[in-house]
């Protein structure tokens, strides 16, 4: 068992902050429905229920606890990511899928408090060893975030940025290649090719979030993390999302968070159900929205809880 | 009980005068406030202006001065350093008032013109030698008592003994008048000329050096390395207590009285570093100190501003720390980094009370030239005028605040600017 300690990050410590006060301490039930599900937690044992392997993996993640401080906020999560798959964490607000997430591309390093002990490891490879920087993990794993957050430059730039600090490109053509490509295949080429020089975040909010997703995938990145990437999206743009991640789960693996059950159902092959930091079941997608074998997972989906 | 209980309705209604009352009267305070505030601003900047524009004019008189070679060159050689300027001028006067008769009268007279056109003339003969022989029509400065006159600062109805110009002076000055010899015109002395104990010949031009060289000094210093202090402490510094002690400190120290960083400056840069006293060096150096804590406090305020998505976006691209804070957090906090580094300049520009302490308030009629050069600074210069017994000194030292407060405007003005010019809407 690694424990990984962060300490030198400093950064984002505000960031990590706010991200830190959404993982509300111990939930607080306010219904007599609710404080049963919570009984039922405490005495539904720690295994989680389901299938956590799957045929190929690539990301492999054993027994992995996250504190900030002392609040403990995902227990003993063991799952196994593949190849080419799209998998939905789903769950109620602070049951940890957020920050399972992070922790697969170490963005909570930057938190002050945050620890993780476990072993993840990507194609075989020990992430929290000392032989792998999280500036070249990041570069294999890309990440698109709730909201879109273009930098406040031009939609070229945006999508240059990736492939300008890490050196993809040796000239200024292949560059022109890489970000024509990125757009293209976030289906946003189109819209934006007569307006590379206008700043990104004079796009709509769909276009901007298709953007970071152009600027992710400009970086080749094995694995695409996306939390809750539609929550601040219209219908239609969330069905222009949701067709692109249908497109890139060809090429990556995908994890996405997401609070939507119905968007779980249409993307995902296979969802995780979290609740209070606990991986309660993992299965094929169809499994879990015909016949979840967990009350909590039942509950969940059929809206009595979240 | 039930029955004669008010509906919620009607307690709400019932309450509706009292709370509209209650908004009245805060509304009224609120706008007596800011018209007692923008009222004191008025006066203030009427006092200024009415007693400060009039330095901004001053009175010449007119004479025909025979530069005869006689008294230039009595040995037949031109020497500028001796010859007797003042002399030249003294029998221009006398050929004008040729009844004037007597020492004690002629000594008057005299007083009519100020010491500078003495200057003036041998800067004359100085660019044209081929003038002495001739006569000059020329104008040169009233003596301050003669401009107070002229400006309605001294009431010749009075006593003649409680005015500093006698009845004969005014009635010089009336002929000159009529003549036609006596006017006022652009005070351009005030700008082109250093420090003077003669106040038609002081001007602000020393303490304006001055007051630059320091600020360039300070800005060289104390912008980077405020700039630098702050990412550091806002991007990679580890929050503990050490940190949390020097943020207490730095803002303390934005707090600190400023003649107390006058007395730092004197130990440490005089007194232990050896550095010149009365210098733009090592006024600079002291501003710097002082207006470091407001930079850093700035500026971590503008990196604070940056919108953490940006640096997660960056972050999650697989971008360094270094290449997150200069690519994306410093442009985008630049602007308010500006902002706060001009407000800190603008404030070490009105600061006295530390240039006092390390002897930047020398009596210095020299321009300075360079940054170990003696110099004042305008506010020490303001403060100087201020302390001057002489009535036309008084004017001129509002002058030279309309001056100063006309810098800091456009200082202030400048931050504005920057900050909309560089301030990315998008």
């Amino acid at each position: 068992m690694t424990e990984t300690k962060m300490t030198d990050e400093q950064a984002l410590a505000e960031a990590g902050r706010a991200e830190f006060r959404e993982q509300p301490a111990p939930h607080k039930p306010n219904g007599a429905a609710a404080r049963e599900v919570v009984e039922r937690v405490t005495e539904l044992g720690e295994e989680t229920v389901g299938d956590v392997s799957c045929e190929d993996p690539y990301i492999v993640t054993e027994k992995v606890n996250v504190y900030y401080g002392d609040n403990h906020a995902i227990r003993d999560v063991t799952l196994e990511i593949g190849r080419g798959q799209v998998i939905a964490l789903i769950g109620p607000s602070g049951c940890g899928k957020s920050t399972y997430l992070r922790c697969l591309n170490r963005m909570n390093d930057s938190i002050e408090s945050a620890r993780v002990t476990g072993t993840i490891t990507l194609g075989g490879q020990d992430i929290y060893g000392s032989d792998l920087d999280p500036v070249a993990l990041r570069a294999r794993v890309g990440m698109v975030f709730q909201k879109p957050n273009p930098f406040p430059k031009s939609i070229y730039d945006n999508v240059a940025y990736g492939p300008r600090i890490h050196g993809l490109a040796a000239d200024r053509a292949e560059l022109d290649d890489i970000v024509h490509t990125s757009l293209d295949r976030a289906g946003l080429l189109k819209e934006v090719k007569d307006r590379m020089d206008e700043p990104g975040t004079g796009l709509s909010g769909g276009q901007q979030q298709r953007l970071c997703i152009a600027r992710t995938i400009a970086v080749n990145p094995e694995v695409i993390l996306m939390d809750e990437p539609c929550s601040a999206l219209d219908p239609i743009a969330t069905a222009r999302i949701e067709d692109l991640i249908d497109e890139l789960s060809q090429d990556y693996a995908i994890v996405i968070v997401t609070h939507s059950m119905q968007q779980a159902a249409r993307v995902s092959r296979r969802v995780a159900y979290f609740h209070l930091g606990r991986l309660v079941e993992v299965d094929e997608t169809d499994k879990i929205f015909t016949n979840p074998q967990h009350k909590l997972t039942e509950d969940y989906i059929t809206g009595r809880i979240g | 009980m039930a029955a004669d209980r008010r509906t919620s309705r009607e307690i709400v209604e019932a309450g509706l005068a009292r709370r509209r009352r209650k908004e009245k009267l805060f509304r009224a305070t609120g706008m007596l406030a800011t018209a007692v505030g923008v009222i004191f601003l008025g006066v203030f900047f009427a006092t200024l202006v009415l007693q400060g524009s009039s330095a901004f004019v001053q009175t010449f008189i007119k004479l025909d001065v025979e530069l005869s070679e006689s008294v230039l060159a009595p040995e037949g050689e031109l020497d500028l350093a001796y010859a007797d300027f003042d002399g030249l001028v003294r029998s221009a006067l006398r050929k004008e008032f040729p009844e004037v008769s007597g020492r004690n009268e002629r000594r008057e007279l005299y007083r009519l013109v100020s010491i500078g056109a003495g200057y003036q003339l041998r800067d004359l003969v100085r660019s044209d030698p081929a003038l002495v022989g001739s006569t000059s029509t020329l104008w040169v400065p009233a003596s301050s008592n003669v401009d107070m006159l002229v400006k309605g600062n001294i009431d010749p109805t009075i006593e003649e003994s409680l005015r500093p110009v006698s009845d004969a002076q005014v009635a010089w000055v009336e002929s000159l008048r009529k003549a036609g010899r006596l006017e006022t015109r652009f005070n351009k002395a005030l700008f082109t000329n250093g420090d003077s104990r003669e106040p038609e010949l002081a001007g602000i031009k020393g303490a304006l050096m001055g007051s630059f060289y320091m600020l360039i000094v300070t800005v060289v210093l104390a912008f980077p390395i405020g700039v630098a202090a702050a990412i550091y402490l806002e991007e990679f510094a580890p929050r503990n207590r050490w940190s949390d002690l020097i943020e207490v400190n730095i803002n303390n120290l934005a707090a600190v009285p400023s003649i107390v960083f006058g007395l730092l400056g004197l130990a440490v840069f005089i007194n232990w570093m050896a550095l010149p006293r009365s210098a733009p060096l090592v006024g600079g150096l002291v501003l710097s100190l002082l207006t470091l804590p407001v930079i850093i406090i700035a500026s971590r305020a503008a990196i604070q501003s940056v919108p953490p998505s940006i640096r997660e976006a960056a972050l999650g691209l697989g971008a360094s720390k270094m290449q997150v804070v200069f690519h994306h957090v410093l442009p985008l906090a630049l602007p308010g980094m500006l902002t706060g580094t001009i407000i800190g300049m603008s404030r070490a520009l009105g600061e006295s009370a530390p240039l006092l302490m390390i002897g930047m308030v020398a009596f210095i009629v020299d321009v300075p030239g360079g940054f170990t050069d003696p110099a004042t600074a305008l506010p020490v210069q303001v403060y100087l005028w201020a302390d001057s017994p002489e009535r036309a000194f008084a004017e001129r030292t509002s002058a030279a605040i309309i001056v100063l407060l006309g810098f800091l405007l456009i200082m202030n003005l400048a931050a504005v600017i920057i900050r909309r010019r560089m301030e990315r809407k998008w």
